[in-house]
């Protein structure tokens, strides 16, 4: 049975939570619970509520994501 | 992480993928104008189960059959129900095996009947995708050589090849990493190690590349409603060069 790729979708953070998560809604109005990807860690970009960001989701689990891109 | 599999683990998988082999050899003596696919799914699903094993798919994140019967258009993920087969058809059959502990993950692509010219050269270039991926797999190699080989034949040929959906590792779960595209540049990503298990799988498009989702959140379709073949072999990655693991 072939691996579904992950998706690449837009969003807007909508709240920060403790340990590097966020709730992102999602442009098509799912709300996922999001990480930030580890090369964005290392080059310690800050994600505040209301940017706007990239976030990759399984398309098994629409409920959690990894962002992998803000925009500025 | 890329699991490595000792001797002892991929026979195994070995011992499921031959049940694998065992039930798509059986869903081609089954394949005929009349059929329904629900039918193939029933009794491959009891040949399984009447060796011992069990169908992995179903279950797999609510997936809710034992095989996938993928008819013309439907790429893969096509749920067995009420259709019923017709002379020209095509069906990709694609199955999962777990027999103590092990999985395999095998599919073909069946024609009903006689099937006209351009879908034969169709069928034909997705296996010959297959067999050359397999032909270039052996450890040192890198993952997307045997993506790029996947590509240069289908689009050689002149069809397209699917983006959305990908090969990928398996062993003790279906899913296991690496991930394993049927596109992309050589030379890339992990080099492959003896004892590393994968399950490559072309999936080409006679027209566009591009695919829907259907809203049985399975059935993936392509968007012009031409025509898609796929084949899949599991198989370890040795010193000398790949072992099939469902034949």
């Amino acid at each position: 049975m072939a691996k579904q790729k992950g998706i690449t979708v837009e969003g807007v953070v909508v709240e920060a939570l403790p340990n590097a998560m966020f709730r992102v809604e999602l442009d098509n109005g799912h709300k996922v619970l999001a990480h930030i990807s580890g090369k964005m860690r290392m080059h310690y970009i800050k994600i505040l509520p209301g940017d706007r960001v990239t976030v990759e989701v399984s398309p098994y689990d629409w409920s959690r994501g990894r962002i992998t891109y803000r925009y500025k | 992480m890329i699991n490595i599999r000792t001797d002892a683990e991929v026979e195994l998988i070995r011992d499921s993928g031959r049940l694998v082999a065992g039930a798509l050899d059986l869903a081609g003596e089954l394949v005929r104008p009349g059929i329904e696919t629900a039918e193939l799914d029933r009794e491959i699903e009891e040949y399984i189960v009447g060796n011992g094993a069990s169908p992995e798919f179903k279950g797999f994140h609510g997936y809710p059959a034992a095989i996938c019967a993928s008819v013309n258009e439907e790429v893969v993920h096509g749920i067995p129900g009420a259709r019923v087969l017709k002379e020209g058809d095509i069906i990709g059959v694609d199955v999962g095996v777990r027999k103590e502990g092990y999985v395999a993950d095998g599919a073909r692509t069946f024609s009903i009947g006689s099937i006209d010219e351009d879908t034969q050269r169709l069928v034909r270039v997705t296996k010959r995708a297959l067999d050359r991926a397999i032909s270039l797999v052996r450890e040192g190699v890198h993952l997307s050589d045997i993506s790029h080989a996947v590509q240069e034949v289908a689009e050689g040929a002149g069809f397209s090849i699917v983006r959305e959906l990908a090969g990928h590792g398996v062993g003790t779960e279906l899913h296991e990493p690496p991930e394993i595209p049927n596109y992309g540049d050589p030379g890339r990503g992990p080099k492959l190690l003896a004892g590393m298990v994968l399950a490559i799988e072309p999936m080409v498009n006679a027209g566009l590349p591009g695919v829907n989702t259907l809203a049985d959140n399975w059935t993936v379709v392509t968007v012009d409603g031409k025509l898609s073949a796929h084949f899949e072999h599991t198989l370890a990655v040795t010193a000398r060069g790949a072992d099939i693991l469902t034949q």
